[in-house]
């Protein structure tokens, strides 16, 4: 813009510096964000890359005063109880979104999305005295699965939540064009709304089950925690939240290491998750 | 055939003799391999390190996990675990709710807990306190460092005018509970306003969460001052007070001290006793039991066997454990005390070891 | 489009506003009629689960209910030691918290996530987002720890900083130096929202349709107005759903804002002034409340915060309802 345009008025220079503002500010957020970003995982890295080696991945945790030992049966028992919860989580959080948004029937879905929003405020300690109570004292014992029911109460309200809005937002001239070509509904529901929506979804996966992976208190009262090599759901099982915890409040700086190790392998893990998943989805849709 | 008789004399007293070693080896002799605890944070890396020798000398694996005193309480109450761990004792109502009858309180090791502090120049071990004042101080009525009382008892010290930021335990625990037991036993106003447990309605201040909330809070914030167990401050290179026990002696905390105020005359028999505030002239003053709780009557005969094996092992063999993870091993009359609270581990009305 | 229901002899659904959508179309063979019932039943486990949890809490509050009454939601003090339970300071400080969290977690939010729709090129945005997405995936006690070693202490700088220059102010008229606090507790949970907010918020923002956005751009529109005028008002309405997933964990978040919360019972004055959220009073004393009235008033703190929940869904629906202008029905 050399000479200034007789055409173009004073009206068109505030827009431009509103426009300006505007990428600024979003430039402003976007840069807080990865400030963030980048101080947490760094740090974590920091206080516990020196603890991260092959023995610390495959080898049973040891008391204090002995150095070495390391998380693998946590490791192994966090993801079976994720594992768990997932396969009870993922079909009721989607199947019940599905039901909200693609049977809009009188009061029945609103009043569950509404639960769902509700139970995304509980607290994770208030979850676990819930699933203790719920199968860890009428069996008798802790279990990892009292510990998969809880962390499934955490995350089916996360998946119904973005699926709900997924689908919410898939444009109805898509349902239309399907119905009219005569697919019924269930089958315009499998191959439309859900592929279409699908990367919102994977989103929302993800992120339950990465804060599932990250929660200790609910494991207290519930898969309670094994020193021992465990495959065993109907047992105490080792999870790698509660090590963490267990680990950074005790007075080792020892510990203190492998707790911040321990937190970067849970990261990535929650990476691999992600990436594994978007490119299996990526694969899939490109039939 | 006199050679014959002796011969099987002989072998006869080396078998019950035998036998009899068997007995208190420590090891379960009826086949149990698992058993499950819970409760007490305080005692947690002792016991794990004490479960991980167990399991190598008898095979039998013992999970142990911190889920707080009121947790292993409520745990052996509920029996979903075949022991629990404290560090407070429980009280009536709890041990009207226990659902197997009497709960043994057998002591396994003791702590002691430092009073650390944050002035800069002042090194661990030269403020000195007396009980009064650490009152006043947790009371609030006592505002700055440079307040005459603390003076008086500092003379040499050069103690700025900062605010005194209290720094307590926001979390229920038992460090709180031996904490405030002590205060509450040294000055009968304390124990009208605040009175002890594991969480009171402090007067003041910031609420750190655990002893590493606390230890980081005091360390962070000028002119705080906290309490911590001894391990944590040794851990953090923190700064701790000498406190002026019973005797009058101005003492720094130490295994030692904390070790001598278990051996005190007249302990209980069901040891349910606190040691704050001991009458040991040489006994450091804010220091505690952590006990292992246990059914004296148990159901089942080898669980019951296998449990009175694993506390005869703890207060005896696991003590070597203790010192080098910054435990007081019992001593003297406490151990006495605790392995006659083993024996009377019974299942069904007869009692395990002899 | 309509058929007539064959397999049923009424019909099954219909649209409250009595227009017919594309999604009221009728169940209409036995494929459809299958789904229909299978995914409500998984509808009906989740009411189910909530129920359940309700009754428990109930149940477990219900001792402190009949001591306390609705004086338990006013009263200042708590005592474990003479057994007096109220919980005013730490409904105080729940709500500040979150406020103040949320106040500053949805600009940021929302703001980078239209950055990472709309000015990042599809190609990068990968590097972006999935760093996003592991932020959410960290957990909280690693936030508590991180918050207590490195956010506080730079807390404290501000906050005396603050004291020395606006100390007449009577939000910053406190405690400057503890460093933990309510400022520090807002600002952990913000910093856990962003994350949770952000990730959701793309999604949404990419599902605008191009063509409208395109079509505003040919007519002359700088791409903000093009942003601000279509994709966002579209969008809308599930900005607010990732609204309200963040806002449920900075209610519920526990470990992170115990560390660095300051955890006190006492009524706030300041933004300095520590104080306890209901979680983080819950999980601490949880493990060590050694009575059944104290089990039980802690467990009325969760049913208080429960209904503290049910408050703020029913809020933000009005908020959806108020946003769309009527247009779309409420809970719909």
């Amino acid at each position: 813009m050399s000479a200034p345009n007789p055409a173009l008025g004073l009206r068109y220079f505030r827009r431009k510096a509103i426009e300006r503002l505007a990428v600024g500010g979003m430039l402003l957020c976007a840069g807080i964000t990865i400030f963030f970003l980048v101080t947490i995982l760094g740090y974590v890295l920091y206080r516990g890359a020196t603890a991260i080696d092959w023995e610390f991945l495959t080898s049973l945790p040891l008391p204090p005063g002995e150095t070495g030992g390391g998380i693998a049966n946590a490791l192994i028992g966090s993801a079976l109880v994720v594992a768990c919860a997932a396969m009870m989580a993922v079909p009721i959080g989607l199947g019940a979104a599905v039901f909200v948004n693609e049977f809009p029937s009188a009061g029945l879905g609103r009043f569950v999305r509404f639960l769902a929003e509700v139970m995304t405020g509980v607290p994770s300690i208030v979850v676990g005295l819930f699933a203790y109570a719920l199968i860890v004292r009428p069996f008798g014992s802790f279990s990892g699965f009292s510990g998969s029911v809880a962390y499934a109460f955490i995350m089916i309200p996360i998946i119904l939540i973005s699926a709900h809005e997924a689908f919410r937002l898939v444009p109805d001239s898509l349902r239309e064009a399907s119905l009219a070509l005569g697919i019924s509904k269930w089958r315009t529901i499998m191959r439309v709304v859900l592929p279409v929506s699908s990367r919102a979804l994977l989103t929302g996966v993800v992120l339950a089950v990465s804060r599932a992976l990250g929660e200790a208190a609910p494991m207290l009262f519930t898969a309670f925690g094994n020193p021992y090599w465990s495959l065993n759901l109907g047992k105490p099982i080792a999870t790698v939240p509660l090590l963490i915890y267990t680990y950074a409040t005790a007075p080792y700086e020892d510990w203190h290491r492998k707790a911040w190790a321990a937190s970067f392998i849970l990261l990535v893990v929650v990476l691999i998750t992600s990436v594994l998943t978007r490119a299996f989805l990526r694969g899939k849709s490109n039939e | 055939m006199m050679k014959v008789k002796l011969f099987i004399l002989s072998t006869v007293i080396i078998a019950l003799f035998a036998a009899g070693e068997q007995a208190f080896a420590g090891c379960p002799t009826k086949g149990v391999k698992e058993l499950t605890g819970a409760g007490a944070t305080f005692p947690y890396p002792l016991y794990s390190k004490m479960f991980a020798e167990y399991v190598k000398v008898c095979n039998v694996k013992v999970n142990y996990q911190s889920i707080g005193s009121g947790g292993g309480i409520r745990q052996l109450q509920e029996l979903t675990v075949d022991f629990g761990a404290s560090d407070g004792i429980m009280d009536d109502k709890q041990k009207a709710e226990a659902k197997h009858g009497t709960v043994l309180h057998i002591p396994t090791v003791a702590g002691a807990e430092a009073i650390v502090y944050n002035l800069p120049g002042i090194q661990r071990g030269q403020l000195k306190l007396t009980p009064d004042v650490l009152v006043d101080i947790y009371l609030k009525k006592i505002k700055t460092w440079n307040d005459a009382r603390i003076k008086s008892l500092n003379p040499s010290l050069n103690l700025p005018g900062t605010d005194i930021a209290v720094v307590h335990r926001s979390d229920g625990s038992g460090t709180t509970f031996i904490f405030t037991n002590y205060l509450a036993k040294v000055s009968p106003e304390w124990k009208d306003k605040v009175g002890f447990a594991t969480s009171v309605n402090w007067p003041g201040d910031v609420g750190g969460k655990g002893n590493e909330g606390v230890a980081n809070s005091v360390q962070q914030i000028p002119g705080a001052i906290g309490y911590v167990e001894l391990a944590y401050a040794k851990q953090n290179n923190m700064a701790w007070a000498q406190l002026k026990n019973r005797g009058g002696t101005f003492l720094e905390p130490s295994l030692e001290s904390a070790a001598l105020a278990a051996d005190q005359p007249n302990l209980p028999d069901n040891m349910e006793v606190m040691i704050t505030d001991s009458a040991n002239p040489k006994a450091y003053p804010i220091t505690g039991f952590t006990w292992l709780l246990v059914y004296e009557n148990q159901k089942d005969e080898a669980k019951a066997d296998a449990i009175a094996q694993l506390a005869w092992w703890m207060v005896h063999e696991g003590q070597q454990y203790a010192l080098p993870l910054e435990y007081a091993p019992l001593k003297g009359p406490a151990l006495k005390k605790a392995e006659a609270l083993v024996k009377k581990i019974k299942a069904n009305g007869k009692p395990i070891l002899n | 489009m309509q058929s007539e229901p064959q397999a049923l002899n009424r019909p099954l659904l219909q649209s409250r506003s009595g227009k017919t959508k594309a999604r009221d179309a009728q169940v209409i063979n036995l494929g459809d009629r299958v789904f229909y019932v299978a995914t409500r039943s998984l509808a009906f486990c989740v009411i189910v689960l909530a129920l359940l949890l309700t009754a428990d809490l109930i149940r477990g509050a219900w001792e402190s209910i009949g001591t306390f009454g609705l004086k338990f939601l006013v009263g200042t003090t708590w005592d474990p030691v003479t057994r007096q339970f109220g919980t005013l300071p730490t409904i105080i400080g729940t709500v500040v918290k979150a406020t103040i969290g949320l106040l500053l977690a949805v600009p940021i939010s929302i703001g980078s996530a239209i950055f990472i729709a709309f000015y990042v090129p599809k190609s990068l945005r990968p590097i972006i987002s999935y760093p996003i997405e592991l932020l959410a995936g960290i957990p909280s006690i690693v936030f508590g720890l991180w918050g207590l070693f490195v956010m506080v202490p730079v807390i404290r700088i501000v906050q005396i900083w603050l004291k020395a220059h606006f100390g007449w102010f009577f939000l910053f008229n406190g405690p400057a130096v503890y460093g933990v606090g309510v400022l520090s507790g807002s600002v952990i949970l913000a910093i856990m929202v962003i994350p949770i907010v952000t990730a959701i918020s793309r999604d949404i923002l990419l599902t605008v349709p191009r063509l409208q956005i395109e079509g505003m751009l040919a007519l002359g529109a700088t791409k903000w107005e093009a942003i601000w005028k279509v994709a966002l008002p579209y969008a809308r309405v599930g900005l607010v759903g990732a609204v309200i997933l963040g806002l449920g964990r900075a209610i519920g978040e526990t470990m992170a804002v115990t560390m660095v919360g300051g955890n006190s019972f006492d009524l706030i004055h300041s933004l300095f002034d520590p104080v306890h959220s209901m979680a983080s009073q819950i999980a601490s004393e949880f493990t060590e409340a050694t009575y059944g009235l104290y089990v039980s008033s802690l467990i009325y703190v969760g049913l208080v915060l429960f209904g503290i929940t049910i408050c703020v869904s029913l809020l933000a629906q009005l908020l959806i309802w108020k946003l769309s202008k009527g247009k779309v029905a409420i809970f719909e």
